[in-house]
């Protein structure tokens, strides 16, 4: 092996050395792969979906009605109906929320994280905050912003920011000690550092507080609409319950239902992309 | 044996830092009376180098050996600029030395830990160049220079951990060599990879410095190592450390991993020094 060396500068075959993985993306699976894999991860919710339709077609309570009539419903109501305009602005306060928390949240955690002062200044408050129930806020979050569109954005964004600020923080406090020493050897400087080992080594722990924040975020953009509002699925839940028409409550829930499983995919998508490094190296067994 | 030793230690520096013409040029570090304490002046204070003195001349390949605690690696920190020594001089190419020196290339002994996973090996490996603000072309010009420099080619694109122990490590030699530094400093740098490409490595290591020109401080608990890969040897005593003695191993710049570890000077080293760094039950640290 040590000849090979020495005749260097020729390039070296890779494969005289050991190379653990190829460069190939997986994304080559064959189609009955694919197939497989969607069996395995649908049969569930297909199998309780089928259970649900045939237990509650002959049921006559008010309460369950069949399942099948409540799809009937939401497709009247959403899909041919104007119904539709309540996703949307729920939709619209979520992403508004969702983002200024998000960002809060992460700016807020790298403060704490850079200045040992306010950490430990504000380590009680923080602490405080993030256990306390956001829906409780919302007779203060009326007061103060009264009872538009911008109180429920500022609650889904307060409920929103503690998560992510929490999992930040604890991130970016975990990067190896090691790659910091690495960045002063390579007199990176504090920008650098920040941008190419900070916010990089922290991002698999953002990730994961952006998703507890995003159910946050999704509960609150409910809450918010069920008191004191004027649409969104929450406000169209909460009439449907007033007029005790339980077909058009779960034609409500099967909505927000989907709005939920389809955020979550999306959210679930862009992460694998964005840290495909992160569960590469982790199917291989390395950190 | 304790005069005798910092004479010695003390003629080196003397020796080489003379400004006299013709003499030699200042060295490329030379470190002096270095002291480190931690938690100074806490109960809980604790003398990890007493006294180390030696230099290093432009070229040379040298070695830190000693016992095990006896603060290699914390004097690695403080020559590299990452701990603050608590007392001594320190210079780097004629200047103080108080943070890391831009011509100073590190490489650390956990290759794992030290390389960015989020980071293609080439963004790694240009990471100091862009920190340097060098342009896009020449930046990838290099890397590939410094690739082949190591001995890996077609790895740019893959990331570190796709790699084997010994190819990371030459990734993080490469990353070390890319800005073209005058010292390089490696800190048991093969500790961690299997014996076989311990000798590729040490091989490699000697290639580049041949190659490229540069000087090197390598610091190592193995002894056959040290003695391969030396030009000179900085015995430290256990700790708190000073320096016990400064070995010269006449080499030269030809070495085979067969001939040169059968010889006789070989195995003379090698007891000599394992002499001074294996604990023994009469003598003191």
């Amino acid at each position: 092996m040590s000849d090979t060396i020495a005749r260097v500068p020729q390039q070296i075959e890779p494969n005289t050395e050991q190379i653990l993985t190829r460069t190939t993306p997986r994304r080559r699976a064959s189609a009955g792969a694919l197939l497989r894999e969607l069996v395995v991860s649908l049969w569930l919710p297909v199998v309780l979906f089928a259970l649900w339709w045939f237990v509650s077609s002959t049921s006559t309570s008010p309460f369950f009605p069949p399942l099948s009539r409540i799809l009937e419903q939401w497709w009247s109501e959403f899909i041919i109906g104007d119904s539709v305009h309540h996703v949307f602005s729920s939709l619209q306060n979520f992403a508004l929320g969702y983002v200024l928390g998000a960002l809060i949240g992460i700016i807020g955690g790298t403060l704490l994280w850079r200045y040992r002062f306010l950490r430990q200044g504000t380590n009680p408050i923080v602490y405080f905050l993030y256990v306390l129930p956001a829906p409780a806020l919302l007779p203060a979050m009326i007061a103060l912003f009264g009872i538009g569109q911008t109180r429920q954005v500022a609650l889904i964004a307060f409920g929103a920011v503690w998560p992510t600020l929490l999992n930040t923080l604890d991130g970016m406090r975990g990067i190896d000690q090691v790659k910091f020493d690495t960045a002063k050897a390579m007199r990176l400087g504090p920008t650098r550092t920040l941008f190419s080992l900070v916010f990089r080594g922290a991002s698999p722990q953002i990730a994961a507080g952006l998703r507890a924040s995003l159910q946050v975020a999704l509960i609150l953009m409910v809450v918010t609409e069920m008191v004191a509002a004027k649409e969104g699925i929450g406000y169209f839940i909460l009439q449907a319950q007033i007029v005790f028409s339980s077909v058009k409550v779960w034609a409500g829930i099967i909505m927000l239902v989907i709005i939920g499983t389809l955020l979550n995919y999306l959210f679930v998508f862009i992460e694998h992309r964005v840290l495909s490094w992160y569960y590469r190296s982790r199917a291989l067994g390395n950190s | 044996m304790s005069d005798t030793t910092t004479r010695k230690a003390h003629d080196d520096i003397r020796s080489t830092t003379a400004d006299v013409p013709g003499r030699a040029p200042s060295p490329v570090l030379s470190v002096a009376g270095l002291r480190k304490i931690y938690n100074e002046g806490k109960p809980t204070a604790k003398m990890a180098i007493d006294d180390v003195s030696f230099s290093v001349n432009k070229g040379e390949f040298v070695c830190i050996v000693g016992p095990s605690g006896a603060g290699k690696t914390t004097l690695l920190r403080c020559i590299s600029g990452l701990a603050q020594a608590s007392a001594g001089d320190l210079q780097f190419e004629g200047k103080p030395l108080t943070s890391v020196p831009e011509q100073l290339g590190l490489v650390f002994q956990d290759y794992g830990r030290s390389l960015y996973p989020w980071f293609t090996n080439a963004k790694n490996i240009g990471l100091p160049l862009t920190a340097r603000g060098m342009p896009k072309a020449e930046r990838a010009a290099r890397i590939s220079e410094v690739l082949s420099n190591v001995g890996l080619g077609q790895v740019e694109k893959q990331y570190p951990w796709q790699l084997s122990g010994g190819m990371q490590q030459r990734v993080a030699i490469a990353r070390a060599l890319s800005y073209r530094p005058d010292l390089l400093l490696m800190d048991e740098p093969f500790a961690s990879v299997d014996a076989q490409t311990r000798f590729d490595l040490e091989d490699l290591v000697l290639r580049v410095r041949r190659e490229l020109g540069i000087t090197v401080v390598l610091v190592t608990h193995d002894i056959d190592e040290a003695i391969y890969l030396a030009d000179r040897i900085v015995v430290l005593s256990g700790s708190p450390s000073r320096v016990r003695e400064i070995v010269e191993v006449p080499f030269g710049h030809e070495r085979d991993q067969v001939a040169t570890r059968a010889s006789d000077e070989f195995l003379q080293l090698r007891r000599h020094l394992l002499d001074l760094v294996m604990p023994h039950p009469s003598s003191a640290a």
